[in-house]
This record gives structure tokens, sequence and C-alpha cells, in this order.
């Protein structure tokens, strides 16, 4: 499903990320951890192909295609979606509107026509129940004024109604009570098939205990530096950081 | 990695014409340039108008010599060479239709590409149209169910032969002559316009629309609309334009008078927009122009306009809240773009008592464009009671465009609750790519955020025109990216 090849970025020419090695195949979970400014946010935003950072060197593949020549909005077409760490707010623009708007877009992208608004409104219905959110809620206008739980909340549901094939959640637990957690993970698991992949970037365990992942990276200073299955994240937990940064300085 | 840059954006956006950049050829009547008493007697002549409208363009014209061009609007152009205009043109097909087939096909075409030919029109319903093209009406429907009603609507010209007593009671009384320099050209030559008068107690069943046409080479432009909504009564009127885009600069100097009696209601919106100019700045249309409506008792008026167009405007529909209990609102969208100007606002001018007005201005501006917001809350000395609430807010795309505030408040009434509140913000990256992200290119980014910034005003216009509206938000800023 994706592929990254030696990849380089950076911003106003500080290196930050420098030289990452990824694949994720359809049907996995992997989870990236890694400390502060490590680079976890800066490697999700490359694959979302956010302007602002420069890839100087490597690839980034998506299945078999090479997408560092696409537009953030052509990657979202083909299936590439990111639950953002610090959702904006969007005055005036109601949540439906904005999903309305979104899934009409990449419909338009892949040759297909509106979506009829009985079939919209009968998949909002079941995904906002899905999220327990109130239907009230998708009138607001988006992320304006809502709590940082609700924001990622929002995220998700909006994963959700766009059933990307490679979803990367930056953060998505940072904020969220312990019910919301709970339900949001249900979110995640139901999107889960043999055909998409996602990417969890987390700083604590309890997320992966309910998403739970294939694979663990730790992301620093820019590089992967270990990889492994669900029980790297649990020595993580109980010994932070300090013996991966001394392995990597030996 | 190569990527299509806002640079580029900007670039390919330049090579797009004004989307409605055409121009009909209808065979046209026109006067030689020049404006003098000669003239200004020409136009009422040739208008078959009784003498008591002739003096008074008169009284007028001789006003308007003696006055000089206003220059306190933050707007910088070339002033126009009055001299060098022609004052009257007319559509050679004099002749009114009474139906369709009738009209030029020509007319008929270019109402198709503007999307909003009559055929549409006629059958959406509740719509009645009194289209001007270049001054005098070419068409009207809808009048048999207005007749039933006992409602009034037709061109100015139309109602000053066969309502003089009630044109002669009202025309001026809202905006006087002597006003102000334009409203002074425009009193002593206007062209035609909307008349339109809701008897007693009457609800008016439908929008009443028009849509206002420049479409010759050189031809100032001067309408003259009166609405009067007699006691008791509703009306919503509807007011939107296009042209055609050329090199010289049109002028535009409308005058507008509203006047609700006791206890009736007028809501006018207008959507704008006229051809703004090219990308360098070149061409486009100045549109000056004096709106006032008047409330007796109880009466309420609101102006809502969504304005687009224009290479300047200058512009402030305002409300003497003259009656007790009487309401003013005036809620607005100003676009500016490239090097457009528009200095507009309104002015809420409160004399009776318990009156409330209601001040709502989104200005956008993108490219290099300069938008003004200026508006007068006054409070008479006998206005206990008045209220006011203002919110302006400023939405920025780019760094070399400017917005600018400037409220005036005058209170002689210590009674009265005066709240005023400003916003500037600009449309962000990161909300640009948050939308990206969700599969949004980059330009419907910019149309839903814009929207989005406009909405409380949007919500005010009648359904079919917010649609028109938005479309004209989405043209006007293409290529605007912050
Ligand atoms: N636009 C930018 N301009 C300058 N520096 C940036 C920019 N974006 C990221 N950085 C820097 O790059 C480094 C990595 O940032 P990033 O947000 O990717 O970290 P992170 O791993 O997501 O951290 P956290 O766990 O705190 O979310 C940081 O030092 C950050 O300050
Ligand atoms: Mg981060």
């Amino acid at each position: 499903m994706l592929k990254i090849n030696n990849l380089h970025a950076s911003v106003e020419d500080k290196a930050i990320l420098r030289g990452i090695n990824l694949e994720v195949k359809a049907g996995e979970v992997h989870a990236i951890m890694g400390p502060n400014g490590s680079g976890k946010s800066t490697l999700a935003s490359v694959i979302a192909g956010k302007d602002e950072y420069e890839v100087t060197e490597g690839e980034i593949l998506l299945e078999n295609e090479n997408i560092d020549e696409l537009a953030p909005e052509e990657r979202a077409h083909k299936g590439i979606f990111l639950s953002f760490q610090y959702p904006v707010e969007i005055p005036g623009v109601s949540v439906t509107n904005f999903m309305k708007t979104a899934i009409n877009a990449t419909r338009k992208a892949n040759g297909l026509p509106d979506m009829p608004a009985n079939e919209m409104l009968k998949m909002i219905r079941e995904k906002s129940e899905m999220l327990e959110i109130d239907r009230k809620f998708l009138s607001r206008s988006l992320n304006e004024g809502f709590s940082g739980g609700e924001k990622k909340r929002n995220e998700i549901f909006q994963m959700a109604m766009l059933e990307p094939k490679l979803a990367i959640l930056d953060e998505t637990d940072s904020g969220l009570d312990i019910d919301a957690l709970r339900i949001v993970a249900k979110g995640v698991n139901k999107l889960r098939s043999k055909d998409n992949a996602v990417i969890v970037i987390t700083h604590y365990q309890r997320l992966l205990d309910h998403i739970v992942p294939d694979f663990v990276h730790v992301l620093f200073e820019g590089r992967i530096v270990k990889s492994g299955g669900k029980e790297l994240a649990h020595e993580l937990e109980e010994k932070g950081y300090d013996w991966i940064k001394e392995e990597v300085n030996a | 990695m190569t990527k299509y840059t806002e640079d580029d954006l900007r670039e390919e956006l330049k090579t797009k014409e004004y989307e409605y950049g055409f121009y009909t050829d209808i065979e046209s009547d026109t006067f030689p340039i020049g404006l003098n008493e000669d003239v200004v007697r020409a136009i009422s002549l040739k208008k078959e108008e009784p003498q008591w409208m002739t003096d008074w363009r008169l009284e007028a014209f001789r006003a308007w010599e003696k006055m000089i061009e206003p220059e306190w609007a933050n707007v910088k152009y070339v002033k126009p060479d009055f001299q060098s205009i022609s004052y009257y043109s007319a559509p050679n097909t004099k002749p009114k239709y009474d139906s369709l087939d009738e009209v030029d096909p020509e007319l008929l075409e270019t109402f198709k590409k503007l999307g909003i030919s009559l055929d549409e029109q006629k059958a959406l319903a509740g719509v009645a149209m009194d289209v001007v093209i270049d001054s005098v009406s070419v068409a009207t429907t809808f009048k048999k169910t207005l007749n039933e009603k006992g409602i009034i609507f037709c061109s100015m010209s139309e109602a000053i032969k066969e309502y003089p007593e009630l044109v002669r009671k009202y025309i001026g009384t809202v905006v006087p002559q002597k006003d102000n320099f334009y409203a002074a050209l425009n009193s002593a030559v206007f062209s035609d316009g909307s008349f339109c008068y809701i008897p007693k107690g009457v609800r008016c069943p439908m929008e009443l629309s028009t849509y206002f046409r420049i479409n010759q080479a050189n031809t100032g432009q001067f309408e003259r609309t009166l609405v009067v909504a007699d006691e008791g009564s509703y009306v919503s009127y509807l007011e939107g334009c296009t042209a055609p885009s050329r090199d010289e600069n049109q002028l535009h100097a409308a005058v507008v008078e509203l006047i609700a009696m006791d206890d009736a209601e007028i809501k006018y919106s207008t959507v704008q927009n006229w051809y703004p100019g090219n990308s360098e700045g070149k061409g486009g249309v100045f549109n000056f122009v004096t709106k006032r409506g008047l409330c007796e008792k109880n009466a309420k008026i609101s102006w809502t306009q969504v304005e687009t167009g224009s290479a300047i405007t200058w512009k402030y529909p305002s409300c003497i809240l003259k009656g007790d209990n009487s309401v003013g609102e005036f809620y607005s969208i100003a676009v500016t773009n490239n090097f457009q100007q528009a200095d507009t606002g309104t002015k809420m001018i409160h004399l009776g008592k318990n009156t409330k007005s209601t001040i709502i201005s989104k200005g956008i501006s993108a490219g290099k464009s300069q938008n003004s917001y200026r508006g007068l809350v006054q409070i008479s000395a006998r206005a206990e009671n008045a209220r006011n609430f203002s919110q302006c807010d400023s939405l920025l795309m780019g760094n070399d465009c400017g917005a600018h505030t400037f409220p005036y408040i005058e209170v002689k009434n210590k009674s009265s609750i005066i709240e005023h509140e400003a916003t500037t913000s600009k449309i962000g990256e990161d909300q640009i790519f948050y939308c990206n992200q969700r599969g949004i290119d980059t330009e419907k980014a910019i149309a839903l955020i814009v929207n989005g910034f406009s909405k409380e005003v949007l919500n005010k216009l009648p359904m079919e025109f917010a649609v028109e509206a938005q479309k004209l938000l989405e043209i006007s800023l293409e290529g605007s990216v912050g």
C-alpha cells in the first residue's frame, strides 16, 4: 500500500526527516512513536503533501505509484486521510456542509456523480451513531468552539465518512476521555479491513490497547531507529526513550 | 517535486477573462456626448415627460453645476470627464412585448449567457421581472398578478406618465435633488429605473426583481428607483446586475429611494457584479450610488447587498428611522479583488423613540484591492432608547490588499445603547491545507471559507438570490489564494 524509501524532507533549509524507510501493507496497522519534535507530524504532513515541506531526497509510493508530484487533494482522492493533531477551525462552514463538499469533490475526481442527498444523510446518520456524535453537533461550524476531544472525534467522523485506504491518525488520542477513546478506537477498527491500512501516531500505550498494531516504530531525530511488534510499545511505556537514544548514539 | 504554486495559479487566472465579458450589439439610439441644460431638456422631451418633471431635472442640473465631486472616500481614481459621456441611450426596439417571442433574439441570447434567461425567470415561480437594458424597460412580466393586488411595478418613465401624482409626491423626498454630487447628477439626467407602489395593507406575493445592465459603450447609467410601501404593506425587492467587459470606464450613479410608511416593511436586496476592470486595473465600472430609505412609525427597512463588481464602489445604503419603533437593517458583503476599490457602508439615522438598527458588514479583500467600511450611527436628541448593533468583519487574502473600518458614532441621547464589534482575519494556509487534505481543491476551499465567513449575510437573501450570490463570490475570488 504505502512504501517510503529514504525520505528526506526539510523546512526552510532545516532538515527534519532524514532518511525514513517504511512499508505499510494493506490490512496492517502501524504505530509510530517517538519523543516530541522527532518528526512524526512532519512525516504525516509530507505523506499528505503539505507544500511547506520540501522533499529533498527519496520517494513515497502509494500502491506502487510515486505520489511526489501530486497535490494534497489528489492524494486525498487516492485515499489518503490525515486526522490532524491540531484540526483547524473554519467558521460558518458546518460539519455536514464540509463533509458533503469533501465527499463530492473526491467522487468527482474519481469520475462519480454527486452522492444523492438521501444516501449522504443515511451515511451521516450511520457514522454519527457509531461514533456517538449528537447530530446537532454536525450543524455547528467546523471545529469552531469544539473542545479538544470533540475535535478529535470529529476527525474520526470525517475518516469514517470518507472511508480512506490509508488513514494516518496523528495523536488522535490526546484530549480524549476514557469513553471517547474507546468509541474512537471502535470507529477506527470498523474501518480496518484487508484492503485498508492505518498509521497511528501516539505517545501512549492506552490507544494501542484498543487499536492493536501489527508493527511499532520509533522515530527519533527524523529517522526510524527501531521497529518491532506491539510489545515494543509496552517496553517504551515502561522505560521511556532514553535507552533508545543511547542505542542510537552508541 | 514540481509544485503547483500560488504564483502558477495566479498566472493562470490572470488569463481568464471576465466570465460575463461579452457585448450585445443591439442597435441603439444614443445621444451625442456632453451635458448642458439643452441635453437635460432633450432627455425629458425624448421621454415625453410633463413640464414639472423637466423643471425638476433642470433644478437638479443647476445645483449640480455648482457642486464639486466629493473626495472624502478612501478611493483613488481618475475623475470621469462628465462632458465626454453620452447621457441617453435606448434600445431601438421600443415597443413593449407581450411575449418573449417578440424580444430581440440577441437580447435573449445575452440572458442565456448570463444564465438568467427570461424563459427560466418566468418559470421561476414568484419572481416578476422588470428588465432594464440600457435604461429602458424592455420586458415586463407578472404584471397581471400584481395588478390584481393593486401593486404598481413598472419603469420610472412609465410611472411618470401613468402615475404622475404618485411620482411627484414622493420623488426626491428621501434623496433630495441636491443631496450630493452624484444624486444631483442623477436627478438631472436619470434615464429610467423602476417604480414600485404597494397599497395599504397589501403583502406583495412575490419577490420583485430587476436586472440592470450597462450595455452601450460610453453611456453613463443613471437609474432612478422609487419604492413606496404604504401603511402596513410588505415588499421584497431584488436588484441584480452584470455588465459586459470593456476598456473605457463606465460611470454609474444610481439613486434608490425607499419609503416605508407606518407598519410597512421593505426588504431591498442587491447582488452587484459589474465589470471590475481587468487584472491590471484597467477598465471597470465606477459605481457611485445613493440609496436611502425612510421609515415611518413601526416600519422596517432591510438593505442586503452582495457587492462583487465595479472598479470603484461608493455606496452607503442608509435608513432614516423617523418613526418611533422603526427598524433599520444593513447586511453587506463587499468583495474586492485585483485593483478594485470599495468604500461602502451605511448610515443609520435614529430620529424616533425606540428605534433599532443592526449593521452586519463583511468585507473580503484579495489581490491589490482596498476595501473600506464606513458607517455612521447617529442618535438624535429625541431618540429615546435607541439601539444599534454593528459588526464589521474583514477577511484578507494575501498581503497586498487592505481592509479599513471607519465607524462614526454621534450620540445626542444618553438612553441609547450602541455596540460595535470588529474583527479582521486572514485565510490561513492551514485552513486551505486542511480542506485540500479532505479532497477539496484550493479554489473550492477558498469559496467554502468565504461562504462560511459571509453566511450571516447570505442567509438574509431570498433563496434563489443566495445561490446566485454564492456563485458570484466564487467567480470574483478566483485566483486569490491567501
Ligand atoms: N513549519 C515548520 N517550521 C519550522 N520548524 C518546523 C516546522 N514544522 C516542524 N518543524 C520542526 O520540526 C521538528 C519536528 O516537528 P514535528 O511536529 O514533526 O514533531 P512531532 O514528532 O510531531 O512532535 P510532537 O510529539 O510534539 O507532536 C520540530 O523541531 C519542529 O519544531
Ligand atoms: Mg506531532
